[in-house]
């Protein structure tokens, strides 16, 4: 099952990102990890939470642009080598990564253009994935 | 319906015979204000033109301009032909910039004014059993009254929204079944937006037609505004110095706003040289008022850019079709020497599919350098979690205006509704190098 992943777009403005963050502490809802990317004048932030349905809508009334994307998450063991594994595997198999970040716990987030195919490879090499 | 008329013999006058009517109407004008206007006798008899034996309408071209700044100096009323015992209302502009414009109406004024906007709404088929929604500001500002007054004449149903509070806007639309609606271009896209957030279908309200005035817009914004709210956008111009709303409207064909030309004398002129330019040259609108007689105007100055076009129009109407004004002189942007018009801009923005219809230009000067910014909202039509297709987004907008317009203009990402909304006259142009902030 791949993990729903919120996408916000965030002018470059002092506490844009404080105000995603309250909205989702006054709804109670979890942040599990996020990552920011950054151009010249805005940014884009993207993030795993608890209730994605929920934390999307209250975005939107918050007067926030988001999108939700099929993300691929992994469970990774806490082991020196163990991402090389897994993107040498991915790599062997012609699988480019758009981009990668880690979660809460030891989980890592790719993603890739054919979420389904990567997973199956996943699975196949024994690779815990989680959503 | 588009054969239908509200006074059909002085609608399709033949251009001579209109000509006669002018000369006729100008030769009473140019005798008002030599005996009444100070400034106007001192005018005329400087420019040697002598209004008792006025006999060539093409003469026109020997009256001298009248311009705002005349209308400022002579802050309140020194250009009123008429006393107040004769004038009935007065009408006014902000006067951001500097004394405000006034004017005046005697009864016959008002009365002229209701029956060229009844004859004008008539012409796009509006009538008695329609219910018009006018939101333009009711007070100062010509919008409100003037089409009020011409829709009562009419015999429509009139009700007087005014502007703003848009959540009761929409609820009146679709609880009393308006069909058409008045107000200015920026608005209407609002109230579509706000529409739509309240989960209004427009494709099943009455509503059929908006008649859109007092600022600049482009056709690529009336596809914009048509397809959202599922009516014709008809373009109506006027301005307070030579009536106020009623000036010209679009006929149906969308295709030139036909002046009403048995009651205002229309040219295009050089703006740099004031030479008066032929039929199909874009140049400076210049009216005259051939009936006001509390405040008639001289070869008033406009600033509007447009082309004429007097061939006799497929609607049946003899009066002349001004192209809808692409602007102001003044609106007119000089970015490192090139001249650049926001409806230029807005053109092309229009084009691109998923952007919303909501923009602002930021002009600047940095390091001597003039910049310009396009401001636009990201909605989630465009936005996706990869950086690369919001980068790919600003640069193919980039891209058409650099083709388009010749310049490299910023494209900068917005997020929604941070662009203000307006109910009134727009703000398309934030000028920095004029000390303009936000």
């Amino acid at each position: 099952m791949p993990v729903k992943q919120l996408t916000v777009f965030l002018e470059n403005q002092t506490g844009r990102l404080a105000e995603v963050a309250k909205i989702l502490k006054d709804e109670d809802i979890n942040l599990q990890g996020f990552s920011t990317t950054e151009a010249r004048d805005y940014g884009i932030l993207r993030m795993v939470v608890s209730d994605v349905k929920k934390a999307r809508q209250l975005l939107k009334e918050g007067g926030f642009t988001t999108h939700v994307a099929d993300a691929v998450c992994i469970e990774v063991v806490d082991r020196p080598g163990e991402l090389y594994r897994i993107l040498d595997i991915l790599a062997n198999r012609d699988i480019n990564i758009d981009y990668i970040y880690v979660i809460a716990g030891t989980r890592i987030v790719l993603s890739v253009s054919d979420v389904e195919r990567v997973e199956g490879i996943l699975v196949e090499n024994n690779i815990k994935l989680c959503s | 319906m588009a054969n239908d008329y509200w006074e059909k013999e002085v609608e399709t006058l033949s251009r001579d015979k209109l000509r006669k009517i002018q000369l006729e109407r100008l030769k009473k004008t140019l005798v008002n204000v030599y005996e009444n206007v100070d400034f106007y006798r001192k005018k005329l008899d400087d420019a040697g033109v002598d209004p008792y034996n006025f006999s060539n309408l093409d003469d026109v071209e020997k009256i001298p301009f009248t311009t705002k700044d005349d209308l400022r100096e002579s802050y309140p009323f020194g250009l009123f032909a008429r006393s107040m015992d004769n004038v009935v209302r007065i009408h006014s502009s902000s006067g951001t910039t500097g004394n405000p414009v006034v004017v005046g109406y005697t009864k016959n004024d008002i009365a002229v004014w209701g029956n060229l906007i009844a004859r004008q709404l008539f012409s796009v088929g509006v009538r008695e059993k329609d219910i018009i929604q006018n939101s333009y500001g009711y007070g100062l500002f010509t919008g409100g009254l003037g089409l009020h007054y011409g829709a009562e004449l009419l015999g429509s149903t009139v009700i007087p929204t005014s502007g703003g509070n848009t959540e009761r806007q929409i609820k009146i639309m679709a609880d009393y079944g308006s069909t058409v609606i008045c107000c200015t271009p920026s608005y209407i896209l609002y109230i579509a937006e706000v529409g739509k957030e309240l989960g209004v279908d427009f494709s099943k309200l009455p509503l059929k037609m908006a008649i859109l005035g007092a600022e600049p817009w482009t056709n690529e914004m009336r596809k914009e505004i048509e397809a959202r709210l599922f009516i014709d956008a008809i373009d109506i111009y006027g301005l307070s110095e030579i009536i106020g709303p009623g000036v010209s409207l679009e006929c149906l064909n969308k295709s030139g706003l036909h002046v009403a030309e048995d009651h205002f004398l229309v040219e295009v002129i050089d703006p740099q040289t004031g030479k008066i330019l032929p039929p199909g040259k874009q140049g400076e609108l210049v009216f005259t008022t051939l009936t006001k007689e509390a405040i008639p105007l001289l070869r008033y100055r406009t600033r509007d850019l447009s082309v004429l076009n007097i061939e006799k129009c497929s609607c049946g109407r003899t009066h002349g079709r001004m192209k809808k004004p692409m602007g102001r002189t003044d609106d007119m942007l000089i970015i490192r020497g090139i001249n650049v018009f926001p409806s230029q801009i807005e053109e092309v923005l229009m084009k691109v599919k998923e952007i919303e219809p909501h923009y602002l230009i930021v002009v600047d000067r940095k390091n001597y350098l003039d910049t310009i910014e396009l401001w636009v909202e990201v909605s989630e039509d465009v936005f996706s979690e990869k950086m690369n297709d919001l980068e790919n987004f600003e640069s193919s907008i980039e891209h058409k205006l650099f083709s388009t317009i010749g310049i490299k203009i910023d494209v900068r990402l917005k997020e929604p509704k941070t662009i203000q909304r307006s109910i009134g006259k727009a703000k398309r142009v934030l000028d920095r190098r004029k000390g303009e902030t936000l």
